[in-house]
């Protein structure tokens, strides 16, 4: 069972009413002044707070000015008080952080023009908005260097803004302290432990993230894109079934990370180095990319209308045959959906998927119900509530012996088989590919048709605990590929005479009146963060 | 007594045995009246024993000068956490050396204190935090502990009272900043030592996450004295607003530096040419330190009216602090000791908020720059300007204790910076 102990309810607020630069703001008691000035569309600038991590207000740059507090106050752990009068834009406030700017810059090295976190660097934006023209220092700066955290981390001493979020996320998220601050006063420098580096960690990629400043890089982005170049999509992690809500980094029609996009229901502001890794197989270049038809022995490349005309012919010459379909987890809601009810359509058979599974969950220690899941393939969950059947091995092989004998039509979506030595169903009647990439074993079927991945389409994701999530297209797909939904609705479209979906939320509305616990919901309702649908109660997934 | 020299102004009463070496016995100690005060405090409610502390007038000795008894108050009386008392003997301050002496003359008198306060506000453990260094201290200390162990004094049955409090010794690793009361407790629990935000204050969520009080050796050192005699004995001496008697820790140029025990009130000038013996080969006052590096330098003429009370060194621009008042005279190079000191913090400095961490490295930058003879006019602006931005903007105010001797050096010995920066003069150079 998922474990959701976050009850969502309304308990009874307690509100208190206080003034921020002159604007009357109402928040819930125990909220603090940095919170509350940024409901308040005033951003505090700040390093050390992280709303995901505690608050030792070390950085003092989030300090404002209090109505009767004799010194100015950290924001980020001062609760808001009733009657409050807090200023952050005062001049006593907006000195201090230019004095503290000044300090931030004493030793920086202002290698923008190399650094990676160039553009989405917080001293850069914060020092371009309220620093010193020009800075005072006149002596020599202090060189810290590079070190090698291990893992995908990469340490420059020099650009360290000290606010200590990887040491905290350390020892207080992941809950295993690899991180540390050596030696004080500005001596101080954030250190592994001798041999032991973030190697050891399952979630190091994170200190990337949160790390405000170019201090900690990732080796595997390193001096790959600006940060301005970079489109960012909103999508979900394609790497396991936990579904934690990512962007993905785009340029040049290439992903170049990926990074966690904030769903405090799913997985908070983190995500794992597994997901985080692994994004390569969608940047692949050898793919299909246009319609492929085997007309008499021979593959001939066309364009949709007469490949998807020829299929349709030769469905109608089968005649009534059995059907079987195989799927890939790795596709959305709406492209299964199109399948299920293309074998529907052709008389009804079973679809069954193959699905990586690892040994064991790798879970976030300091956040509950977080974890890479045993499930590698992110929409499990919804192949299953769509009615399709897992087979093979937790290689995500096998399981197709009953294949070789299949006579009748066989659909294949997104599963290259590359695991199959053989030419696959040699003795059907009719073999579809629907897939990016191919393979030996499907050389010799009868209609190859290019189709794109969830990272060039909209579509959705069924996480292991039943919550539907939306992607965006974040790459355009090679050649003439389309989605799946698309083919398989043109095609039912062209059998039935009648209209098949030509938008992914047609698509998932159609998905939405198969699938039970999915009722009500759209892709409006689903929204950027997702709807948990009731899906734990009637299928056993992870 | 004084220690290692002795003057009739005195009223010796923590330091009366310095230099007595049975009075580290806990046999010399009971022989000199020890344990009585614990007795007493026993056969006492403990809200009274806060009450007659309160009615002493007895403030803070680590400093700040917070009145005991209220800080006292503050502990919860509700019994569903354990409570603590830490005694702070991690004293570091530079011109500080009466705590070590308390240690090391008179382990008992501070044992005695820290079970009275223990028993006053409930805690049943009572860490002493040791300064790293205070090897010698520290030994005779943790000895003293043992035998009052043993003699049944510490323990689960304290006096035979059914009372329990256990009393640890804990040595720190040598860092300035864990005499701060919430660095202090950091590092008693094992982390580095650093100041936490407060609120919540030591007294609601402190040492280990309980509520906890913090106090100074001195502090509950004079505890017995006042138990056994009563506040109105204590308010003979000192002023309205500062009762009591201090220990001074002189230093410098004068000729019998050393501890004092005094009443407070008692005139710098006095505890100069009097007490001390006047300055070394009578050469002319230039500054002193009334109360630790940390507090601005009082000038030669401001010394001269200043009474050595909290409310009086505050009225001559300075404070009192713990009491360790460093002389200087002519031939004192004051670039050269502000210098000192900023390395000194910077050194210190626990490196968490910027102010502190970046702030005090770059002042002391600038002023050895400034020694080097290679400062120029501006230095002093911006010495003065970025010694404002780290007051009050830090956690501790360790940051705000580079801030105010340099400020104050550069307010009144303006004219020493600018001789070295236009001719590269030095005061004192042969």
């Amino acid at each position: 069972m998922a474990k959701k102990t976050k009850q969502i309810e309304e308990p009874a607020v307690d509100l208190v009413t206080l003034t921020i630069d002159g604007q009357e703001v109402r928040v819930p008691h125990g909220t603090t002044l940095l919170q509350a000035a940024e409901g308040a569309g005033t951003e505090v600038p700040h390093y050390c707070y992280h709303p995901g991590l505690s608050s030792p207000a070390m950085c003092r740059l989030c300090l404002v000015e209090v109505e009767g507090a004799p010194k100015l106050l950290p924001s980020c752990t001062t609760t808001a008080a009733e009657g409050q009068v807090v200023r952050t834009q005062s001049d006593p406030a907006t000195r201090m952080r230019r004095g503290v700017l000044e300090f931030y810059l004493l030793n920086h090295p202002l290698d923008c023009p190399i650094c990676d976190q160039s553009g989405e660097c917080e001293l850069q934006d914060y020092v371009f908005a309220e620093g010193r023209e020009h800075g005072r220092g006149r002596d020599a700066k202090r060189v810290l260097g590079r070190d090698d955290f291990g893992g995908d981390v990469l340490f420059y001493g020099d650009r360290c803004v000290m606010c200590t979020r990887c040491v905290r996320f350390m020892s207080e998220v992941e809950e295993k302290p690899l991180l540390t601050v050596v030696d004080r006063g500005n001596r101080a420098v954030i250190d592994t432990f001798f041999d032991q580096g973030l190697e050891q960690a399952e979630w190091a990629g994170n200190v990337v993230d949160i790390c405000p400043v170019g201090a900690l890089v990732s080796k595997d982005f390193l001096y790959k894109a600006r940060a301005w170049d970079l489109k960012h999509t909103d999508s979900v992690c394609p790497n396991c079934s936990q579904g934690c809500n990512i962007e993905l980094h785009t340029r040049d029609n290439l992903v170049h990370r990926i990074k966690p996009r904030t769903n405090p229901e799913v997985n908070g502001h983190w995500m794992c180095d597994y997901g985080r890794g692994r994004y390569e197989w969608l940047n692949r270049g050898d793919r299909l990319e246009a319609p492929v038809v085997n007309l008499e022995g021979r593959n001939r490349a066309m364009g949709w209308k007469p490949a998807l005309e020829a299929l349709k012919a030769r469905i109608e010459a089968l005649g009534d045959r059995s059907v079987k379909a195989v799927v890939s987890p790795f596709w959305s809601n709406e492209d299964i959906g199109e399948v299920t009810r293309l074998v529907d359509a052709l008389g009804g058979g079973s679809v069954t998927f193959r699905s990586p599974r690892a040994d064991d969950e790798v879970s976030l220690a300091g956040y509950e119900g977080l974890a890479r899941r045993k499930d590698l393939a992110p929409n499990t969950q919804g192949a299953e509530l769509l009615g399709c059947v897992r087979v093979g091995d937790d290689a995500g092989q096998g399981g197709l012996d009953d294949l070789a004998d299949h006579d009748g039509v066989l659909l294949v979506l997104g599963d290259a088989l590359d695991d199959v030595p053989d030419v696959v169903a040699p003795n059907a009647a009719l073999v579809v590919y629907l897939g990016a990439y191919t393979s030996s074993a499907l050389s010799e079927v009868d209609f190859h048709f290019p189709v794109t991945t969830f990272a060039e389409q909209e579509g959705t994701f069924t996480n292991h605990a039943g919550r539907v999530q939306r992607f965006w297209p974040a790459l355009s797909g090679p050649g003439t590929a389309r989605p799946a939904w698309l083919v398989l609705g043109a095609l039912m479209g062209a059998l039935q005479n009648a209209e098949g979906p030509s938008r992914a939320d047609h698509a998932f509305g159609l998905v939405a009146k198969a699938v039970k616990s999915y009722k009500g919901m759209n892709y409006e309702t689903i929204g950027a963060q997702g709807t948990p649908s009731q899906a734990r109660e009637t299928v056993s997934g992870d | 007594m004084g220690y290692p020299y002795s003057h009739t102004s005195e009223v010796p009463i923590i330091s009366e045995y310095f230099g007595d070496p049975e009075a580290r016995t806990l046999d010399g100690w009971k022989a000199r009246g020890g344990y009585q005060g614990l007795q007493k405090a026993l056969e006492m409610s403990p809200d009274n024993v806060v009450e007659l502390v309160k009615a002493s007038g007895l403030r803070g000795r680590g400093g700040a000068g917070f009145p005991t008894g209220l800080k006292w108050s503050f502990m919860p009386k509700t019994k569903d956490k354990p409570h603590y008392l830490l005694c702070n003997a991690d004293e570091s301050e530079p011109g500080t050396f009466k705590d070590r002496e308390l240690m090391r003359w008179v382990p008992h008198q501070l044992i005695e204190g820290c079970l009275i306060g223990a028993y006053a506000m409930g805690a049943e453990h009572v860490y002493i935090y040791c300064r790293g260094e205070f090897f010698e201290a520290t030994q005779v200390l943790a000895k003293a502990v043992e035998d009052a162990y043993e003699a049944g004094i510490i323990g689960d049955d304290v006096l035979g009272s059914g009372k329990k409090i256990e009393v640890t010794v804990h040595a720190g690793a040598g860092a300035y900043i864990c005499g701060e009361e919430t660095g202090l407790m950091s590092s008693l629990e094992g982390d580095r030592g650093e100041p936490r935000v407060k609120p919540p204050f030591p007294a609601a969520v402190g040492a280990f996450g309980m509520p906890t009080t913090i106090n100074n050796v001195e502090t509950l050192a004079v505890i017995p004295h006042i138990i056994k005699n009563g506040g109105e004995w204590y308010r003979q001496w000192g002023s309205d607003k500062s009762p009591g008697t201090k220990l001074f820790c002189v230093s410098g140029h004068v000729n019998r530096p050393g501890n004092y025990e005094l009443p407070l009130g008692f005139p710098l000038k006095d505890l100069i040419y009097d007490v001390c013996g006047g300055m070394i080969g009578d050469r002319a006052l230039k500054a002193v330190i009334p109360g630790g590096s940390s507090v601005p330098l009082l000038s030669a003429e401001e010394a001269e009216n200043c009474a050595l009370c909290y409310e009086g060194v505050v009225e001559a621009g300075s404070m009192l602090g713990c009491a360790s008042v460093i002389v200087m005279d002519e031939t004192t190079d004051i670039v050269h000791q502000v210098t000192r000191m900023a390395s000194f913090y910077a050194h210190e400095s626990c490196g968490q908020c910027t102010p502190c961490r970046e702030g005090t490295a770059w002042v002391t930058t600038i002023l050895q720059r400034i020694e080097d003879g290679r400062g120029t006019e501006d230095d002093l602006d911006t010495l003065v300007e970025l010694t404002e931005q780290m007051t009050g903007t830090t956690i501790c105010v360790l940051s705000d204790s580079v801030a105010a001797p340099v400020q104050s050096s550069i307010e009144k010995f303006r004219g020493e910076y600018l001789a070295l920066i236009r001719r590269g003069e030095r005061v004192g150079a042969a």
